[in-house]
């Protein structure tokens, strides 16, 4: 049964933190394609006046929607990783996946035509590059565990803080 | 060439029609982009003296160099036209996803001629123009309009400039709005409105390409990191109303339509007590990585739920200006500006000259009847409520809002003619722009700086108050340095207002601001996006190329050295009290310090441009023109 919990890493965006200079849209089009062109960011930063701002990537979802959806097979997702390749010979761009995403994290290449799905920058090797640039610090690589993890964290010590020296 | 496409799209509303035209390495090599550029284009293309609000009036707009690349501040665009204010050079700049997009369908700028006879919106879609029906985006307003186009054409990636429902009525202080931005002063939202253009709308699909963009990346990454530093902690906590205490601290804080220098209730008007009462969100500029656009929201009160980008420049004007000691009063006044698409400074100026003439007895209760108030209302210093309504009524040109919409000059000139009155002498404004938030009795330097601006009573185009604030020199005298202070100032800011970067990004290449601190590095961002060599030098001549082409298009539209004045208020008014108190500007202070500007500059004691200055700066053509 297809699902959205993730027990696998991510890029999130808290959105308290973003500031919407969509840095984030250059540096992966240009990791990705060699040209700085938001229209081939595989992470999409969203606006929504006045005051709404947030990005948006793969969340790596279990029994992901987008791979089950593909009629042509032509996703599959890493067992280990969970990040979705797309088989460049068998994806026709019919749009099938992005329709299945639950997140619009999906987008089609308006030169190939295909499906471009976030891969967290896994062949670089300092990791997913929007992270590292990202001036806010607003996105970051990791599981919703962690992700949990580090909020209970945070609360406790707001909670607690006379404790901490 | 990389970092441009070498083409410009003329636009003819009149005829609909189109065309493109190829411009040369040399032309982008000399006017780089922005604002010298989009100048330069009004140069090549208005119909000398003319109405600014008549067809042969264009509307010029000239990408940043560094637009839709990785460049910290980069994402701007300069937009030029002859001003309706000022019957000069109307010059502004924005910061814009719309010049990103516009960078990305391969345009380095765009000449819009003629007049509609139908409301209109442009779509650029790559190199695809078509001139679409506007009449449903009638009386949108100008931060909504965007969206309701995106939706129209269903992507949205679609960045858009458009204006508000000012522009329409072609309110003369109206803006051109983008992303929530504004090219604002000098009233291009009116010059939109005389066309029956109420937007102009880019899909770009490529990718822009840099010469050598892994160096690029490299310096811009430094950049980045340096601009979440001490550097920009001002911008990025308090944003630029932090300025308000400061002002008010050194007795220059406009008060009451610049009648004081200091406001009682300043801390209640502060950048400080909008940060702890106020703030909604903290958002960014096009490719900025320091963010100083602090959200604000009021969550009680009559303006319950209005919500605006509070920066100093607008605060000034409508709140310690209008004597108002009420936040939520002053968020919902700037509020109505972003919304109608005016511009809040002069707009606020205007609101107080209008409060002042009131306070004087010149305007009565009568005066001020409108739909909401048909009694009239009693707009005095301090009354939130007048303030909202008469920017609403500017907005609508309603009532004395037909009269005020012309801006501080015109409506002073008028109610003078009518009632033989003197209300000129507390119009704000210079060449017909209303002033900055800093009043200049205080700032000598400054003072020449506005005086001489090309644009009118404006902050940024000169940096003038640097020198003075700073205490490189005395604020409050006069000497021989500040011809040459002024000079340096405005040309430093030209080269950012070209480029164009954010002034704010100014420390963060080295730590120091200077030319010495900044140029090197300006220098290898130009280098690593155009392939070109630029030295510190080439960068220098930016600024003066940028400032020389200005001031050249307003000779040729009738400059003389009288229009480089300051209001009656500065040069007659002492200020009463604080920090600046007994300060004046007086009329032989500032005539000594035009002519050591003019020599500064190496024109004539007239302030007109030598044939060989123009000549050595690569400007022949101008040179023939208006040379002397």
């Amino acid at each position: 049964m297809p699902t959205s919990t993730s027990k696998y890493q991510y890029v999130a965006n808290d959105p308290d933190k973003c500031v919407g200079c969509q840095f984030c849209e250059y540096i992966c089009s240009y990791t990705k394609t060699g040209e700085f062109n938001t229209y081939r960011s595989r992470i999409r930063n969203v606006r929504i006046e006045p005051i709404v701002v947030m990005s948006i990537a793969c969340r790596t979802c279990e029994n992901a929607p987008c791979v089950i959806a593909c009629p042509r097979k032509a996703l599959t997702q890493s067992t280990e990783t969970g990040i979705i390749k797309v088989d460049k010979d068998a994806c026709d761009g019919c749009g099938w996946c992005i329709e299945a995403c639950d997140f619009g994290a999906i987008s089609i290449n308006p030169e190939t035509k295909m499906a471009e799905i976030c891969d967290q920058c896994e062949d670089v090797e300092d990791g997913p590059q929007c992270v590292k640039w990202c001036p806010k610090d607003a996105l970051t690589l990791g599981t919703a565990d962690q992700f949990a993890q580090k909020v209970r964290k945070e609360a406790v010590s707001k909670l607690l803080q006379e404790l901490l020296v | 060439m990389y970092g441009y496409s070498g083409k410009i799209l003329h636009v003819d509303l009149t005829n609909r029609t189109v065309r493109t035209e190829r411009k040369p390495e040399d032309w982008y090599r000399t006017y780089i982009g922005g604002v010298a550029m989009a100048a330069r284009l009004c140069w090549e293309n208005i119909e000398v003296g003319c109405d600014p609000l008549s067809p042969g009036n264009p509307i010029c707009i000239a990408n940043g160099l560094f637009a839709g690349t990785p460049v910290p501040v980069g994402g701007k665009y300069g937009i030029a036209a002859k001003s309706p204010l000022t019957g000069f050079l109307g010059d502004s700049m924005s910061s814009s996803w719309f010049t990103v997009a516009l960078k990305r369908a391969g345009w380095d700028g765009i000449v819009i001629h003629g007049a509609s006879d139908e409301w209109v919106y442009v779509f650029i879609d790559d190199d695809r123009v078509e001139f679409r029906d506007a009449s449903r985006l009638l009386g949108v307003d100008a931060l909504a309009a965007g969206e309701v186009i995106r939706e129209e054409l269903g992507d949205d990636q679609v960045r858009s400039a458009t204006i508000g429902p000012a522009g329409e009525k072609m309110v003369l202080m109206a803006n051109v709005t983008n992303d929530s931005r504004q090219a604002g002063r000098t009233g291009h939202g009116a010059v939109w409105g005389s066309k029956k253009l109420k937007a102009v709308s880019v899909r770009g699909t490529h990718g822009v390409r840099v010469a050598d963009p892994d160096a690029l990346l490299k310096l811009c990454f430094d950049i980045t990191e340096a601009a979440q530093g001490p550097y920009t902690q001002k911008y990025r906590i308090l944003g630029t109303v932090s300025n308000v205490l400061n002002m008010n601290r050194l007795g220059l804080l406009p008060t009451r339509n610049y009648q004081q220098g200091v406001f009682e209730d300043a801390e209640l008007v502060s950048g400080e007590y909008l940060h702890e009462h106020h703030k909604a969100k903290t958002l960014a500029c096009a490719q900025c990585p320091i963010a100083c656009e602090q959200m604000s929201r009021v969550t009680d009160g009559p303006y319950a739920g209005a919500i605006a980008g509070v920066e100093y420049e607008s605060l000034y004007a409508v709140a310690p200006n209008c004597g108002l000691n009420d936040m939520r009063a002053a968020i919902k006044v700037i509020e109505v500006c972003d919304k109608g698409g005016m511009d809040t400074m002069s707009t606020g100026v205007t609101i107080s000259w209008a409060m002042e003439t009131f306070e004087r007895g010149i305007f009565t209760k009568e005066d001020f009847k409108c739909a909401k108030y048909p009694e009239g209302f009693e707009p005095y210093f301090g009354n939130g409520e007048a303030a909202v309504t008469l920017a609403e009524m500017i907005r609508d040109r309603e009532g004395i809002g037909d009269l005020l919409a012309q801006g501080t000059k015109r409506a002073s000139a008028q109610v003078d003619a009518e009632r033989g009155t003197e209300t000129y002498k507390w119009a704000m404004h210079i060449k017909g722009l209303e002033c900055p938030g800093y009043d200049a009795r205080g700032l000598k330097t400054f003072a020449l700086g506005l005086a001489v601006s090309t644009r009118g009573a404006c902050h940024n185009r000169t940096a003038a108050y640097d020198p003075d604030i700073q205490g490189e020199v005395d604020r409050f005298s006069v000497d021989e340095t500040r011809g040459e202070l002024a000079k340096d100032t405005e040309e430093y800011a030209a080269v950012y207002d070209t480029l164009p970067l954010c002034k704010f990004i100014r420390r963060c290449f080295t730590g120091k601001a200077d030319r010495a601190g900044a140029w090197p590095s300006i220098a290898k961002l130009i280098n690593a996006t155009t392939g070109w060599n630029f030295g510190y030098d080439d960068v220098d001549l930016i600024g003066e190329r940028a400032h020389t082409i200005k001031k050249a298009f307003n000779i040729r539209e009738g400059w003389t050295r009288k229009d480089d004045h300051l209001p009656y208020r500065w040069m007659h008014e002492p200020m009463k009290e604080g920090a600046s108190a007994g300060h004046v500007v007086s009329e032989e202070e500032l005539e000594y310090m035009k002519d050591l500007y003019y020599k500064a500059k190496g024109w004539t004691k007239d302030g007109l441009i030598p044939k060989e200055k123009l000549i050595a700066l690569g400007m022949e053509d101008v040179a023939e023109e208006i040379g002397v």
